[in-house]
């Protein structure tokens, strides 16, 4: 049977695989299969997934992988880079993982430089769980556990990630913030990523801005407008960080 | 690389500087922790001795982490460890039941402080109940339970091999007074008493290439079926119970003809031993059990003892009964009654068990 074009890093048995229809997931994972595919990085890359819907990535790719509990990706990748620095790191979280419950992990592993990729995909929800309010959760935006609209004066405002990580890592790291909405960005910005931690350069960090037609309630027409007008105008995209040449 | 201990040689000093040469001794590759009171000199001599062995050590951002880099780099393949007590315990059993669920062999040296809470930073015997059964998950895990700087020594060193062997968390049960301690003991190189120490291995990293010489590493601990946990957790079980003969251990003194027998662990079973004596010299039928592995528990040889005409147990914990309820599950059934001499959070002397036992003797 003909298989639809795929990175080579993909695991074809796990294929198709379970996100539901309109999910971001599959495209910022499909730019990292192509990263690693681009970079011959495949066997000496390690994956690491967290819970929510990352976790059902956990036997995603051709790549050793292991899955995690809920916001600890990020301990378990820096364990394993302190062990072993030869591997690759690689670590996939969702906006909650990474900026409300492992958040000490980011910010401090963020600021130690370690010598890890972070990939978090930021669409605004807690989307595993049934769609509640996330860090990332835009103002006024309708959640489960926000039902009349996410008001700022009781919640805060929503966690800029790349900027926070930005400020606090140091030389050599790299921060960007793209979006499934410019794929080919995006997979550059995952490539950096993935180049900073072969070089040994610092940390690097990338938020996708990605999709949840389930828990957005939203058909293909304002999915799209909702990523790319909404989020897109919140969420500057972009490289905040790097010790390559700017992009964009 | 010199091997940190040659031979065998006399030394006196802390138990947690004692932990941190049987780690050396033991071939642990790096050590992640996070500062609580009392284990923090474990830390303080592993970073000044593992920089002169080329040992790793990553201070974390809090204990959670520190539990999570010892799973990753466990995953990685390298002999990891970590210490902790109290507030610290709590905050890594979500990294110790990821352990048990994924049959990491991680290695943890708790060292027991007043609690709940912040308790005090001295000493208790408080941490039975959540380093044998802490976590979201059925014990499956191996716990030493300490009672002297050698026996610290000693079972560091029996604890990673366990770890590596069985594939189970283990733990060193130690105590504040241990820890902070300074005591004569005999530190050695494990190949002088014919220890062979089992290598690390890796779960990812593999060599060969993926998908031509090898699958992939797909590692998980969550599953999407009830049946799919119900037969990994059945497995484990199964597993533990087969190993449970290999592992248990426990100290009996004058237990054959005792018709008190006195049931301690950890540093209170020397008291324990010493009233024994005493009450044996007042012709007083005193015995002492102390077992060694809380988890799994020595319960056949315990049943035994019971059988064999003791009248009534006493036991003595610093803690308010967390060895009785271990104690009463594992002795269920036997008709014995058990006394109890609970002092949470404070020592207990062999002059509190003599007077103890007196009193339910007369």
């Amino acid at each position: 049977m003909t298989q639809p074009a795929m990175p080579k890093t993909w695991y074809v048995p796990s294929k198709p695989h379970k996100f539901c229809p309109g999910c971001g997931h599959p495209l910022i994972l499909k730019a990292l299969g192509e990263a690693v595919d681009e970079l011959g990085i495949q066997n000496q890359t390690v994956y690491g997934c967290d819970i929510g819907c990352s976790l059902l990535s956990w036997n995603f790719f051709a790549i050793d992988s292991t899955q995690t509990h809920h916001g600890r990706t990020t301990p378990v990748m820096v364990g394993m880079k302190r062990a072993r620095p030869e591997l690759i790191c690689v670590g996939y979280m969702g906006d909650g993982g990474g900026y409300s419950i492992g958040s000490q992990h980011l910010v401090n592993s963020a600021i130690r430089n370690e010598k890890i990729t972070l990939i978090l995909a930021n669409n605004t929800n807690y989307a595993m769980t049934g769609g509640q309010l996330a860090p990332t959760t835009l103002p006024g935006q309708k959640t489960e556990t926000t039902p009349f609209g996410r008001d700022p004066q009781l919640t805060g405002n929503p966690t800029m990630g790349p900027e926070m990580i930005s400020t606090i890592t140091g030389d050599g790291a790299y921060v960007a913030r793209g979006t499934v909405a410019k794929y080919r960005q995006l997979k550059g910005f995952i490539k950096k990523a993935l180049q900073n931690q072969m070089e040994g350069n610092g940390f690097s960090f990338v938020e996708a801005l990605s999709t949840c037609p389930t828990n957005w309630r939203t058909n293909a027409k304002q999915t799209w407008d909702w990523l790319e007008d909404k989020m897109g105008s919140f969420y500057p995209v972009g490289e905040l960080k790097s010790p390559f040449r700017k992009e964009d | 690389m010199e091997k940190p201990v040659t031979g065998t040689r006399k030394v006196f000093m802390t138990g947690n500087e004692t932990v941190a040469w049987a780690a050396l001794a033991a071939e642990a590759d790096i050590m992640f922790g996070y500062p609580i009171t009392p284990q923090n000199e474990i830390m303080h001599y592993w970073t000044r001795l593992g920089a002169k062995y080329e040992r790793g050590f990553l201070q974390t951002e809090d204990e959670i982490s520190a539990g999570f880099t010892v799973c990753g780099a466990i995953i990685a393949g390298k002999k990891a460890f970590t210490a902790t007590a109290g507030p610290g315990n709590t905050l890594m059993q979500e990294p110790f039941s990821m352990a048990e669920a994924m049959r990491l062999p991680t290695v943890a040296i708790i060292q027991q402080r007043g609690g709940p809470s912040s308790g005090t930073v001295i000493y208790s015997q408080q941490e039975v109940t959540l380093t044998t059964y802490g976590g979201n998950g059925e014990g499956h895990r191996i716990v030493y339970s300490t009672a002297s700087h050698q026996e610290i020594y000693d079972y560091t060193i029996k604890a990673f091999n366990t770890a590596w062997k069985y594939r189970f968390p283990t733990f060193v049960l130690g105590d504040g007074y241990q820890a902070k301690m300074r005591e004569p003991l005999e530190i050695y190189d494990p190949a002088e008493k014919n220890i062979e120490m089992i290598k690390p291995s890796p779960m990812v990293g593999l060599p060969g290439q993926i998908g031509i010489e090898r699958e992939p590493q797909h590692l998980c601990n969550i599953y999407s079926m009830e049946e799919e946990l119900y037969d990994v957790v059945l497995q484990m079980q199964a597993e533990y119970e087969r190993i449970i003969p290999e592992l248990v251990e426990y100290e009996c003194r004058e237990c054959d003809d005792a018709e008190i027998l006195v049931i301690s662990h950890g540093v209170v079973s020397r008291s324990t031993d010493d009233a024994v004596m005493a009450l044996r010299s007042q012709g007083i039928k005193a015995g002492a059990f102390r077992p060694i592995t809380l988890r799994p528990f020595p319960t056949q040889k315990l049943r035994e003892i019971l059988r064999s005409g003791v009248k009534k147990m006493l036991v003595a914990e610093s803690a308010y009964g967390q060895l009785v309820r271990l104690l009463q599950q594992e002795v269920y059934g036997e008709t014995v009654p058990i006394e109890t001499l609970l002092m949470p959070g404070v020592g207990i002397i062999d002059a509190d068990i003599i007077s103890k036992v007196k009193s339910l003797v007369e």
